[in-house]
């Protein structure tokens, strides 16, 4: 043994300490890999010793090391062995390894319960301490349902710092262990209330942290923290407190309207930048939820908004946007400028922002200055995204703020000449999109598609910019798909057969030689009205034909199979030709009927017809213990069964040629209504309207010197030259008519001030009319939108309602059996709080107490808890009407023989206690008090007096308030349901006493009547049979009150029995007191 | 609520790691490297908020030290930059005028200073005052190293 200790000695002379393994790393920054694994090995031997200490130090240098990414999980029990130790120096770091090193899985956390436990218990506070900082870390669901208790009973104890610990990591166990959250919830909220402002802040940041997830479980707490908003001075506090009410204010419009007024003032007052970004962002949601607007509260944001840091700035802006558009938009240069910041990430919510800031009247000009950003721009990511948001803008809901498409459409085509984008499938995307969805602009789409195809070269010239000839895909596909709009489908067709083309990707040759087949069919049909022009179908015949085999060559297949496909066809087509033979209609016929956009939800939209139940089984299933028994079968038997039923299913009918007319008539009936089925008739080629705005088609600029520019294309720019136009003529002719109705209206009809102001979003017409959405969706589509909360949020769990009282079985949480039920209980509280047995409330009339002076007011409204045995609790909430601050406030009752106020060991008996808050002006607060009574035969009135110190600016005085506390006797009942045969029972075991009561002139109906007995006096109804009811209570010390109360004609009479003719005098009494007072 | 807290150099090596929730060591390691990637990549001067999935980034550079968080989006950043810069507050007042090597070498104070600042996330206690206090007075308890090698083993 001897030599052992002196063995371990001298080895930990030897031992690594974590600063020499630290400095070692350090030293062999080029073999750090070897070193750190030499190292393992030592510590590896280290914990192998006896020796706690040198135990310690080694998982002391493993939690560095798994700091620097080295997996130590092998150490887990070495890590718990260190946490067991009864030393704190041991202790601390073993709790630390493991709240480094622990995660749900690691399989020794089982074995740390009892570990935990007895640390939590520890006299010592900070190995208290210590244990729920670790556990806050690696708390499982198994810890959680385990020492729920344990915390819950720490949320009571009698240090400050064991409390606010206690009371935040009960978040984590809510989280872990959802069923704890109500019994636990009454203590937590307690503690908003606590002395020491480190637990209130604790039971704030908890509660907000709940309440934020679920919301409408804390609408109660609403006044409480309020009141709590009105009195903290504590920015972090206050910061939660109103990220609460931001969460809160949603479901409750009215206390929007009860914040806006602190919160401005805070605004308005606060130096700290924190405070006041949540302060906006809470009158952000307040805003949002009153759905009228307050311009003269905006405003006050909108001048705090400037001092906050940019970025965030931004992000609140993009709050208020989504409610509030126009007070943001008058920011709109402001964010623009933000455009040119240094920092991407600024540019980036500045873009985001401008997304959610268009309108139908500004969204031209926002586009023209992004175009110019994207000129601008560096750095092909920022480009990117400056691409993507433009186009983004421009096609949010359903292009709601596009007034020209043909602006939108060039728009597109400059896109196009973006160097090195990304985005090219994007763009192509948005042309098929607009070109399928808008029928109207189908003339100029096509007409610019051609020019695109023409200046093919431009876009796939550099290698680099392959991304943009995905655009060419777009391209060809709508001059081929809506060639019936082209003015020149021969140059079209030509300029898509180019050798060129044959370097494009393979799907875009595909699409290519598609389409060229359909412009085929398009020149055809041209030419065959004049018989003349023969020679041109020929030469386009014979064009296909020499072309074509170069993509007969593609490697690709798909190119390589639909060139060989049409090229046979095209020969074919020359064959007849040369014969003189009408081809055109046929071809055509290859490529008709016409493309429907469909929306994305359509398929979902359809209503289910009627006397169609979807649920209902095509097939009768097998029956459940068929199914068994198949189960249960061998193998060879089932085989056999399997085949036998295969052999009956096909049940073939004999149907005549009738009954088949029949079904198909009917088939076709339901064809002909559904708008998914595609139709057959070959007669469907659609006659295109011209587009109305065709006469905006400007002036083709052909600008030959600027080749980075696609020639021939018009500019967008041209387009909000022409829109002003537009609109000011449409104002004009407005306002034409404006006059005119005036001038029929005479002078009284004054110009509305509308029309002077800048033109609002109704007076702009589109250019095209389109209406996008309407054909996309089935007949009796079903609006509605469904998206789903997302089941597997933790915080889901915690949905529970925390307002209904808690019911026997959650009074207590689950514990293990072998453990005492004492120690659940805290020493601080006696029964209160989480164990209510049922709450009796006992009104002994408020007594409000009016001081000399009107300024002081204060109220005390008492109720009673009443306990079993002789022990009465009585909250009194204290508050404060004056405006000067509260403090120091003792409570004395001047005890009588029979109840008296239990005052703390050691206390005189005339001693008051100190209520344990102070009050600032307008608050109220509730402390209760236990007072024991022997007899409760008698009503008791005890006189008590209040002193306190009321702080003013200058001086403070010091105050005395009387009262009089109020013990009825029907204060000592509780409410206890009993059977009739147990009242019978009890009536005819002649212990009782009678006593009676008559009651006139009571005009109210008879279960009015039981009712106010039952809810003053704390009676139950036992039995009723028409105007004759029996009632139960037992008293606090198990006295039986029984009565029969009759009624008739405005008469009641209670016949009452009790086995204290004293107690039952006087709750008749009180019971005689009640209906006088009605 | 604040998810996880680190501390990394100029250098992109980790010196502090704090998770208030379990994850799992994959998913830390990947973490670490994406917000190491990712604020040192910022240039100077640039704004302290990053979005990373649905997590609110908020980052401090003090000296060579890189402080970094990681919040719920609904938190507020400005608060969070108030309590990386009341922890750096923290450890100067232990260190006195602390620097990185402080923190290497005395790692386990670094994280004993901070859990009696945070707990689970949220914050524990605002007052400078009472976290020095707490931590002296557990440091009274807890013997030195060199107490410890002086000691004989039994």
């Amino acid at each position: 043994m001897a030599l052992k200790i002196v063995k371990g000695s001298i080895d930990r002379m030897f031992d690594k300490n974590l600063q020499d393994l630290v400095r070692g790393i350090r030293n062999h920054k080029e073999d750090e890999a070897k070193y750190i694994s030499t190292c393992i090995d030592e510590i590896k031997q280290e914990l192998k010793q006896d020796n706690i200490a040198v135990k310690a130090n080694a998982v002391c240098k493993l939690t560095y090391l798994q700091m620097l990414g080295y997996d130590v999980s092998w150490a887990a029990f070495n890590i718990v062995e260190v946490m067991s130790s009864s030393k704190f120096t041991y202790k601390r770091i073993g709790y630390l390894a493991a709240s480094q090193c622990f995660h749900e899985s690691t399989d020794v956390i089982m074995l740390t319960t009892n570990q935990i436990r007895k640390d939590l218990s520890s006299p010592n506070q900070y190995d208290t301490g210590v244990a729920l900082t670790g556990l806050s870390c690696f708390v499982t669901p198994d810890l959680a349902r385990d020492l729920a208790n344990d915390i819950m009973t720490l949320m009571s104890h009698t240090k400050p710092y064991i409390r606010k610990k206690a009371v935040l990591i009960m978040y984590k166990v809510f989280l872990k262990y959802p069923e704890s959250l109500r019994p636990a919830f009454p203590r937590l909220k307690e503690k908003l209330e606590d002395p020491d402002p480190g637990v209130q802040s604790a039971a704030v940041n908890v509660i907000c942290e709940l309440a934020r997830r679920n919301p409408k479980n804390y609408l109660s707490l609403a006044p409480l923290f309020f009141k709590l908003m009105t009195s903290s001075t504590n920015n972090w506090v206050l910061i939660k407190i109103i990220k609460l009410f931001g969460a809160l204010t949603p479901l409750e419009p009215r206390l929007g309207k009860k914040l806006i007024e602190p919160l401005t003032n805070l605004i308005h007052s606060t130096s700290a930048m924190s405070l006041l970004y949540e302060c906006v962002n809470t009158v952000i949601a307040v805003l949002i939820s009153l759905s009228s607007g307050m311009p003269n509260h905006s405003a006050s944001i909108q001048v705090s908004l400037r001092s906050i840091q940019h970025y965030l700035g931004l992000l609140a802006m993009s709050k208020i946007l989504k409610t509030h558009p126009k007070s943001v938009q008058s920011h709109k240069d402001l964010i623009l400028q933000c455009l040119d910041d240094k920092d991407e990430s600024i540019r980036l919510r500045a873009l985001d922002l401008l997304y959610g800031m268009v309108s139908k009247k500004n969204l031209m000009e926002i586009v023209k200055k992004l175009m110019l950003h994207v000129d601008k721009a560096e750095g092909t990511t920022y480009r990117d995204e400056l691409l993507t948001k433009i186009i983004d803008i421009c096609s949010q809901s359903n292009y709601q703020y596009i007034t020209n498409f043909e602006w939108y459409i060039s728009i597109l085509v400059e896109l196009t000449r973006l160097e090195g984008t990304r985005h090219g499938h994007l763009i192509a995307s948005q042309m098929l999109d607009v070109a399928i969805r808008v029928k109207a602009i189908r003339a100029f789409a096509v007409a610019q598609m051609a020019t695109l195809l023409d200046n093919a070269h431009l876009l796939t010239g550099n290698t680099q910019r392959n991304g943009i000839c995905e655009v060419l895909y777009a391209a060809a596909w709508i001059c081929g798909e809506f060639s019936e709009h082209l003015e020149d489908p021969l140059s079209t067709l030509e300029a898509m057969l180019r050798p060129k083309v044959a370097t494009l990707p393979g799907h875009i040759q595909a699409v290519y030689v598609q389409n060229a087949a359909k412009l085929f069919a398009t020149v055809l049909r041209g030419q065959e009205g004049a018989p003349a022009d023969r020679t041109v179908a020929q030469e386009t015949s014979q064009l296909l034909i020499d072309r074509l085999p170069l993509f007969v060559q593609s490697a690709n297949l798909e190119v390589q199979e639909r060139a060989s496909c049409i090229l046979q066809l095209v020969k074919y087509i020359q064959k007849l030709q040369q014969k003189d033979v009408e081809v055109a209609e046929e071809v055509t016929a290859l490529f008709a009927g016409e493309l429907n956009p469909v929306a994305p939800k359509a398929q979902k939209k359809v209503p289910v017809p009627e006397g169609l139940d979807l649920d209902a089984w095509i097939n009768e299933p097998p029956s459940e213990s068929e199914s068994e028994d198949e189960g249960r079968k061998p193998k060879g038997k089932a085989v056999f069964a399997k085949e036998e039923s295969k052999h009956t299913k096909p049940r073939y009918t004999e149907v005549d040629e009738k009954e088949l007319a029949k079904r198909r008539e009917v088939r076709k009936a339901e064809q002909a209504n559904n708008p998914f089925y595609i139709k057959a008739s070959p007669s469907s080629q659609k006659v295109y309207q011209d587009g109305v705005g065709v006469e905006h088609i400007p002036v083709v600029q052909i600008d030959l010197s600027v080749p980075l520019k696609v020639p021939g294309m018009p500019m967008s720019d041209q387009y909000v030259k022409l829109e002003e136009e537009r609109r000011q003529k449409d104002k004009a002719d407005k306002k034409k008519k404006d006059k005119k109705k005036r001038r029929e209206k005479g002078e009284k009809g004054r110009r509305r001030k509308g029309d002077s102001g800048p033109e609002s979003e109704e007076d702009i017409t589109p250019a095209h009319m389109v209406d996008i959405t309407t054909e996309e969706m089935p007949e009796n589509a079903l609006p509605s939108d469904d998206d789903e909360k997302d089941p597997n949020d933790p915080h889901k769990a915690l949905d529970i309602d925390l307002d209904k009282p808690l019911a026997d079985s959650e009074k207590k949480l689950p514990v293990r059996t072998h453990r005492p039920d004492e120690v659940l209980r805290s020493p601080v509280d006696d029964g209160e709080g989480v164990e209510v047995v049922p709450e009796l409330k006992k009104k002994s009339g408020k007594e409000k107490k009016d001081k000399k002076k009107d300024k002081d007011r204060k109220m005390c409204d008492i109720q009673g808890n009443l306990q079993d045995g002789s022990q009465v609790v009585v909250s009194v909430i204290f508050e404060n009407k004056c405006d000067s601050f509260i403090k120091a406030m003792e409570f004395n009752v001047l005890d009588s023989l029979n109840s008296k106020l239990q005052r703390p060991e050691g206390a005189g008996p005339h001693d008051g206690l100190t209520v344990p808050f102070q009050l600032p002006p307008g608050i109220s607060n509730e402390a209760r008090f236990v007072f024991s009574v022997q007899s409760i035969v008698m009503p008791q009135k005890l006189k008590g007096t209040l002193t306190f110190i009321v702080k003013t600016d200058d001086s403070s005085t010091h105050e005395k308030l009387d009262f009089k506390l109020h013990f009825t006797c029907t204060s000592y009942l509780i409410t206890t349901p009993c059977y009739s045969d147990a009242y019978a029972k009890l009536l005819e075991s002649g212990d009782l006493k009678g006593s009676s009561l008559k009651l006139e002139g009571v005009s109210q109906p008879f279960h009015h009547l039981l009712a106010r007995i039952c809810f003053h006096h704390h009676f139950s109804v036992v039995e009723r049979i028409g105007s004759c009811a029996s009632m139960y209570s037992r008293s606090i010390q198990g006295h039986h009150v029984c009565l029969l109360v009759k009624t008739a004609d405005q008469t009641v009479s209670i016949d009452a029995k009790c086995d204290e003719p004293g107690l039952l005098g006087n709750v008749l009494d009180e019971i005689k007191l009640t209906f006088s007072q009605c | 609520m604040m998810r996880f807290l680190l501390l990394f150099s100029r250098q992109g090596k980790l010196r502090l790691q704090k998770w208030f929730t379990p994850i799992p060591e994959r998913e830390k390691k990947k973490i670490v490297r994406d917000m190491t990637t990712m604020v040192l990549a910022r240039k100077p001067r640039s704004c302290n908020f990053l979005h990373w999935k649905d997590l609110k980034i908020v980052y401090k550079r003090y000296a060579s030290l890189y402080f970094c968080c990681g919040l719920d989006a609904e938190e507020n950043e400005l608060i969070a930059l108030e309590m990386l810069h009341r922890y750096v507050e923290l450890l100067d007042k232990y260190f006195g005028n602390v620097c990185e090597l402080d923190i290497i070498f005395n790692f386990e104070k670094a994280y004993f200073i901070l859990d009696e600042f945070l707990l689970g996330g949220e914050i524990q206690e605002t007052s400078k005052q009472v976290v020095s206090r707490a931590i002296e007075a557990s440091d009274m308890l807890q013997e030195t190293m060199e107490e410890y090698m002086s000691k004989p083993a039994f």
